[in-house]
Order: C-alpha cells, then structure tokens, then sequence
C-alpha cells in the first residue's frame, strides 16, 4: 500500500516543532559545563575576520551610492547639507545593518548549512555522537554565538565604512573636509538611531547561524542535501531578518520615534 | 580463638574476596555482552528488521553478512542507541540501551567504538587533532602530554605514525580506516562496532585492514560485531558467522561450518566471484 502523503501543513507543524527542540537543545548547551572556547574562536575568526573584507566592500560602495543618489533630489529641495544627515540616519539604521545581515546570511549562513550539511552527509556528526562527545555543544552553540557575536561587530563596521563611501562621493561633485562631514553624521545620530539598530543585529546574527546549524544539522544523506541546506540556510535567514527588521523597527518607532 | 569467633573470621575473608572477584567475574570470557531479542525496526512502510536474536559474549568477534539492504548497519544502530528499536530489546551490559536517558546513554557509549565505513574523520581538523578530539572531549584528559602519548601509540598500533599531522584529504582510503580505527581505540573501548570496514578498498588494503582489526582485537582485548559482505574479511576477522536475509538471521555457525552448508542462500555467499 502507498505511503499516505503529508500534508503540507502537518510538515510545516512538525518542522517548527523540530526548530522549537533544536532551539531548547541550544539554550541547554550554552549553560552547561565544558564551553568550547577554542572552537568558538576559530569561528569568531572564520565568520567575522573573513567576511570584514565583503561587508566592507559592499558597505562601502553601498554608502557610495546612496549619497550619489540622495544629492540631486536634496539639491532640488535646496536641502543639501542634510546629505551628511540623511546618510548617517538611513545608514545606520537601516541600510548598514540589512545590507550586513544579507550578506553574512548569504556567506556565512550557507557556509554553516553546507559544512554541517556535509558533516552530516559524512557520518561525522554520527561518529562525534556516537563516541559520547556532544556535537551540539562543539559544533551549534559555538556557531550560533559566534555569528551572533560578530554580525553586530561587522555592522558597525559596515557603518562606519558606508559613512566613508558617503564622503567620497560628495567629494567627488563637491569639495567638503572629512572633519565637517563626519561631525555633521556625529551631530544627527542620537542614541534612539544606534540601540534599536544595534539590537536587531544581535537578533540578526543569532537567526542567521540557528538556521544555518539547524538546516545542516538536519539534512538528508545524500550529496544533493548538501546543497539543499545551503540554499534553504540562505533563503530562510534572509526571510527571518526582514520579519525581524520589521518587528524591530515597529517596536523603536512606538519607543522613541513618535 | 573460640570455634564461633575463627568461623566469624573466615566467613568475612570469605565475604571479602567474594566482593574482591566479583568485578573479576564481570568480566569472564563467557559473559554475554550484547543480547538482542527480538529486535524489529521500521522506516515507513518498510519492515527493516522483523526479528534479530543475537547474543555476542565477551571477547568475541561476531560478522554479519548480507546483502546489501537487509538490514545490518541497522542492527548496529539500534546497538549503539542511534536508532530506537520498534520493538524487541537491545541489552549491552546489562542495560536496555532503549531505556537508558541521556547520561547513561552517553556513559555506555564511552564504551563502545564505532567505525563507520568511510572513516567518518573530522576533515576540519589534522590526524592528530582527530585522535585528540575525543581524549578531551570524552574521557576529558587535561595533561598534553598523556594526551600526546596515547595519539602515539595508536598510531603505531596502526602503522600511521607518520601520518600524524596531515590532514584527512590527504589520506588515502585505507589510511583513512586505519585512523578511523585508531580514533575509535584510542579510548580503548570495550565493544567494537565495525560497519563495513573494507568496503570501497582494492583486496590488498582490504585485507591488510581485516588482519589490523584482528590484531587489534587481540592487543585490546574488544569484543566485535563486524558487518560486511566481504568473504575474505569475514574468512580472517569471525569467530562466528552470522548471514541475515531480508530483516532476518536465516544461518549461524562459524565461517567453515557456514561455508559446508546445503543451504541455497548460505552457498551463494560463499561462491567465488571472479
């Protein structure tokens, strides 16, 4: 007799259950003894210092872009020294920490689903389960708190860079000092711009690595799961960091912007 | 001494090396390790096991052999807890592997070594930092220089001692078993568990690893289940044969009763292949 099919809501069900034992696997790790410290440096190290040089390029070209773009509608406003201003709000913000988010999901978000896709894939996960050690402990929660630790790390730097792109495109149509440039960002970002902006990273970086590790964790076996994991890493990261973002962004707004 | 008081003496001396022996009986050649009764599995629709009975005893090296999808590397799943058994019970050392809760299943575990059939190594990490993983991170050796030591000498029981600080990329396949293999002894376990350990190798280094699994049993005193359709390996690793079919052990007996059976299926096992 052929297997009765699942309906998709039941899968969808069971899924989020799956996440939801995973997640509670997770907060179990991290209070428990035996922190592996040694590991999570290394992936402080293979998530934050290897992604600086993407996240600075993109940042930097995407901070470019925007005051390029901003300049000739501020100009027909007659409004063009709230450039320096318009720059530091949207970017610090919005911009700086989307754009990072997005690009570690894409690197390091499939980079996490592919390599446990892969442990798994290789019955090492198995082998480290199967000999008593804890996979979870060594392999997540070291990953999850990595990303979540430097994702925040990596927008600031993202911001500060976008801001030098900002400048050198005013530079290049108009003649203003880096002094007076960044005093002018300074000057328009107050605390209730950073602390939300800064939040939603942490929740960003945590989302980013639970869906990497819980999608490589649970792959198939065969080779296609590998990429699978990946691809659903990447996509699943992406959607969670704009739900967030939205969330985030409503809460801050009924806080400090009303 | 009064009579009452020397048969008081006696019967605590008595006691006493009866308290003394018992670990010692424990561990007497005849005990049986694993018991499997009953034992049934199954995924979907899909009846894997239907009903296994194995008892190994201490110091045994048992093979099973089969075809492909009969449901060997399932038996040593539900064995070591990676899989929960449907029904049936699984019993290593006395405890229902079924029954166990985490810490207990974990314990049990440390006991037990398990050699996958591709090696399963760490490819992150260097031979060295593979047999370290679990010396730290099981038994939780602190003193490096122990640590640095017993990576040594299991590397030497399996001939890799210069293969210490390569990476797994850039073993070959047989080496790639024999730090398998070295990564599981290194905590010296008691029951070794070894699912298809020549596959995938020529017949030289298929051998060569069947005769290290031998040689190892024998230096560390394990008692083994071997799964593999590989005769030769079968011919130099068993004690005791046993052949499944379909979910089920259909023969039993040691490789040359086996290989004399009238038993259609049992021969086309022991047919050569050329």
């Amino acid at each position: 007799m052929a297997e009765q099919a699942i309906p998709g809501w039941k899968k969808w069900l069971e899924g989020s259950g799956d996440q939801v034992i995973f997640l509670k696997g997770f907060f179990r790790n991290v209070f428990r003894g035996g922190f592996e410290w040694s590991e999570f440096i290394r992936q402080c190290y293979e998530i934050g210092y290897k992604s600086f040089m993407l996240v600075g390029i993109t940042s930097f070209i995407m901070g470019l872009v925007l005051a390029l773009q901003l300049r000739p509608t501020l100009v027909n406003f007659g409004a063009l020294s709230m450039l320096p201003k318009s720059l530091a709000v949207s970017i610090v913000r919005e911009i700086g920490p989307i754009i990072t988010a997005m690009i570690c999901a894409g690197k390091i978000g499939s980079g996490i689903g592919a390599e446990l896709g892969s442990m798994k894939v290789t019955e090492q996960i198995d082998a480290m389960e199967v000999s008593g050690a804890n996979p979870v402990q060594y392999l997540v929660v070291t990953r999850i708190l990595a990303t979540t630790f430097m994702v925040p790390i990596l927008t600031l730097l993202g911001d500060v860079l976008g801001l030098l792109g900002g400048f050198l495109a005013i530079n290049i149509t108009s003649s203003v000092s880096a002094l007076l440039y960044f005093n002018k960002c300074l000057a328009s970002i107050d605390f209730t711009d950073f602390l939300p902006a800064f939040i939603k990273t942490v929740f960003f970086g945590f989302v980013i690595g639970f869906v990497g590790c819980y999608k490589g964790y649970n792959s198939n076996r065969g080779t296609e799961s590998v990429g699978l994991a990946a691809n659903s890493a990447v996509v699943t990261a992406s959607l969670w960091i704009f739900v967030i973002d939205a969330i985030v962004v409503q809460i801050s707004s009924l806080l400090f912007y009303r | 001494m009064p009579l009452w008081c020397r048969s008081a003496v006696y019967f605590f001396i008595a006691n006493m090396k009866e308290a003394e022996e018992s670990p010692e009986k424990k561990s007497k050649p005849s005990e049986t390790v694993i018991h499997i009764k009953g034992l049934k599995k199954s995924f979907g629709s899909n009846d894997v096991l239907k009903n296994i009975n194995l008892d190994v005893k201490r110091g045994e090296n048992v093979v099973i052999l089969g075809k492909s999808g009969t449901g060997k590397s399932v038996t040593v799943q539900c064995i070591v807890g990676m899989l929960v058994p449907d029904g049936g019970e699984v019993t290593v050392f006395g405890d229902d592997v079924a029954a166990l809760k985490e810490r207990q299943l974990k314990e049990l575990r440390m006991k037990i070594g398990f050699l996958f059939q591709g090696g399963a190594l760490y490819d992150s990490m260097t031979v060295r930092e593979n047999l370290e993983f679990p010396l730290t991170r099981v038994l939780k050796l602190k003193d490096q220089k122990e640590i640095d030591q017993q990576v040594k000498e299991v590397l030497e029981n399996v001939g890799l001692s210069d293969a210490i600080d390569k990476m797994p990329s850039d073993l070959s396949g047989g080496m790639r078993k024999r730090v398998g293999l070295a990564r599981t002894l290194v905590v010296k376990p008691e029951i070794m568990l070894y699912d298809e350990p020549t596959t995938g190798l020529d017949p030289i280094t298929s051998r060569e690893i069947s005769e290290l699994i031998l040689q190892m049993q024998k230096k560390y005193k394990t008692t083994s289940i071997i799964i593999t359709h590989d005769m030769e390996c079968a011919g130099i690793t068993a004690d005791r044969v046993v052949i499944m079919s379909d979910g089920e052990y259909i023969a039993e007996g040691s490789f040359e009763e086996l290989k004399k059976s009238k038993d259609e299926l049992v021969r086309s096992f022991f047919k050569p292949t050329l």
